[in-house]
């Protein structure tokens, strides 16, 4: 693989990131996310060049970047779906929409499907109990009070 | 108090088209309690702030319930240094979702609480924290603070005053822990959020050994209230040993799930008959958590005269938590909940505390047993006992929240669990 590195307008965006603290370490979350977004995963030759970038040991971002669930640690699919079946979403449906997106995609939560699209992932709490059940889509978009069809009209559009 | 919830009108997240946007919110009294102490510093000295809060009782709405105002008073003197507020916006307690809807509905109102917060211990940046999935809220929060700083709210001598206050937003990245408010601090500071040993408290030693506050969202976002109108107003609104307005998120088998602001003490029942609009499907109630995963299930027909406050949830057998209600109705299985909230627990353990990691690891693989229809009698005391040896031995409450709703589904709802092991065939055998 090619060298990684963030573009001069990405490293503006860290310098900005950076000066919000008055430490470097504090910034470590927020570039992670920046590396994120840019490679959409944080492997650890991702993870190095955030350390390299913010001068700090290549431990300490890993550590980071482990605890932290939102970080992909590994390629996932272009979709991930994180389908909470949490509280409030068990008793509201949850695990029927999870298990029909298992079938639908013909995958296990925690896989990918072959053609690299979609990862089912579940997830815990999301914060939108009320909306139950749903789904957040790639560490973004909430979709929420999930039917079986509207399951199916998503994977359709997406 | 009891019956006049009705009439009331939200203040916190009221019906107003656009308060968002700050040109809207300054026509509805917006920034009012910050001009007022800002252009008043005699009257509203700090200590006059902070006493002011102190009497209206306000507690925390962040979970643990603390008086905000006393909380504040713990800062010690200034002496020179940098000190701090961090405005906990993490919100994941299963069954908790509405701080977002300050976010979303009413951000200066929030922005403008921790103005006055920030003045009141002379903080001099204020961080909030906000979790990593609310993505598309931080931008929203982000777009309020921009537009607060550009008339000159805050930054560098805010309305021409010599205060001077920043605030930054940040987010995370996916962990329960962050919550706690030291393993926020942690968060902040770039780490893993692994919580801190207290004392010391975060007013000694906070933000990278500086002096610093936390306070929950909703918290804040009640003290232009106070402000505004007084501590004795404030008060009056709802129970006396909780007062306050209230954001109630409703989920779980009612018809109209959601979030509801209502003074503190409305009944239970009302809330969920009448608020929520009662029990999908007609059916029958079961149970209910008041306040959050963490806070005892309380049953149907311990409900009766139950009012969402302090002292009756707890003489009741629960917590007011987050008044983030969870209601289930008749055909709930009270083995499949505890598991799933078991297994939440020991997803969300940082592992730092032994009793905690390898507990909350027992007490899911225990009820995966029962709920497999595996489990033994002895099974049920087993799970208590595991409880019994985590709690109050540990860095944080963690432990304790994956304890309470273990010992107390099983003790509420003994019958329930017996009848799943007396099935198994290791009990016939
Ligand atoms: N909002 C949410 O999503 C969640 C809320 N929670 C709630 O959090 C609660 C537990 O929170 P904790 O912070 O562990 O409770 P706590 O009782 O230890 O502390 C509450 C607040 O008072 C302060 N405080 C307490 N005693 C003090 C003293 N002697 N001196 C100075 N400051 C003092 C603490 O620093 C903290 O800010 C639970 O009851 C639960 O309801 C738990 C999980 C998630
Ligand atoms: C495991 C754990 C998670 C917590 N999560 C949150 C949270 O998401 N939001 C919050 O405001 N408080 C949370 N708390 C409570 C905080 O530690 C702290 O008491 C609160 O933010 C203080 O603000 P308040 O006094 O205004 O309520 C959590 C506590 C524990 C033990
Ligand atoms: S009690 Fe649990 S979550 Fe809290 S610090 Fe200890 S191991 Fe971590
Ligand atoms: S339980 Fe699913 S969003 Fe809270």
């Amino acid at each position: 693989m090619a060298e990684l590195s963030f573009t001069e307008e990405e490293l503006q965006e860290i310098e900005r990131i950076k000066a919000k603290f008055p430490t470097v370490k504090a910034a470590t979350l927020r570039v992670l996310w920046v590396a994120q977004n840019k490679y959409g995963h944080v492997e650890p030759e991702v993870q190095s060049l955030v350390a390299e970038t913010l001068d700090l040991p290549k431990s300490h971002v890993a550590g980071v970047a482990s605890f932290y669930t939102q970080y992909y640690k590994e390629k996932k699919g272009k979709f991930v779906l994180d389908v909470c079946t949490c509280l409030s979403c068990q008793l509201c449906g949850g695990y029927d929409i999870l298990h029909h997106l298992e079938e639908k995609l013909d995958i296990e939560a925690g896989e990918t499907t072959d053609d690299g699209l979609f990862t089912v992932n579940e997830v815990e709490c999301l914060g939108a109990c009320g909306y139950a059940p749903m789904l957040q889509l790639t560490n973004d978009v909430y979709v929420n009070n999930l039917t079986k069809e509207k399951v199916d009209t998503l994977i359709e559009n997406l | 108090m009891a019956q006049d919830w009705k009439s009331y009108e939200p203040l916190l997240i009221p019906d107003i088209p656009n308060l968002q946007e700050i040109d809207v919110y300054e026509d509805n009294d917006g920034y009012k309690a910050w001009k007022k102490v800002l252009s008043d510093q005699n009257k509203w000295s700090r200590n006059n702030v902070i006493n002011e809060v102190k009497a209206a009782n306000i507690r925390g709405r962040g979970g643990a319930g603390f008086n905000a105002g006393l909380k504040w008073s713990f800062m010690p003197e200034p002496d020179g240094g940098p000190r701090y507020l961090a405005c906990n916006g993490d919100e994941s307690e299963p069954g908790t979702f509405k701080d977002r809807k300050i976010f979303e509905y009413n951000p200066h109102l929030f922005i403008e609480g921790a103005l006055i917060a920030g003045y009141a211990m002379k903080v001099d940046v204020i961080y909030v924290y906000i979790r990593g999935e609310y993505i598309s809220w931080v931008h929203q929060l982000q777009k309020a603070v921009d537009d607060a700083y550009e008339k000159g709210y805050l930054g560098e001598n805010i309305l021409g005053t010599d205060v001077s206050m920043e605030m930054e937003l940040t987010y995370g990245a996916g962990a329960y822990i962050c919550g706690e408010e030291t393993a926020m601090l942690e968060s902040l500071e770039g780490k893993r959020g692994y919580p801190r040993t207290k004392p010391p408290f975060p007013a000694q030693k906070g933000l990278w050994n500086r002096p610093t506050t936390i306070n929950n969202i909703e918290t804040l976002a009640n003290v232009p209230l106070i402000i505004n109108n007084g501590a004795d107003w404030y008060g009056n609104i709802g129970s006396e040993e909780h007062p306050g307005p209230i954001l109630y998120g409703i989920s779980g088998h009612v018809n109209r799930p959601g979030v509801y602001e209502y003074p503190s003490g409305v009944p239970v029942l009302d809330l969920i008959n009448e608020v929520a609009g009662g029990i999908r499907g007609g059916k029958e109630l079961k149970a209910i958590i008041p306040g959050g995963s963490s806070t005892p299930p309380l049953r149907a027909d311990q409900l009766e005269g139950v009012t969402m406050n302090s002292d009756s949830l707890k003489d009741a057998g629960s917590m007011m938590g987050t008044a983030g209600m969870v209601v289930m109705d008749e055909d709930t299985d009270m083995v499949e909940v505890l598991w799933r909230i078991a297994h939440f627990y020991k997803h969300e353990s940082c592992g730092q505390c032994t009793p905690c990691r390898e507990g909350t690891g027992w007490l899911e693989k225990v009820l995966i047993k029962i709920k497999n229809g595996e489990g033994e009698m002895k099974d049920l005391d087993l799970l208590l006992d595991v409880g019994n040896q985590m709690e109050g031995r540990t860095i944080c409450a963690l432990a304790d929240a994956a304890v309470w709703p273990v010992r107390h589904t099983i003790n509420r709802f003994r019958d329930e669990f017996e009848a799943r092991c007396k099935k198994s065939a290791h009990a016939v055998a």
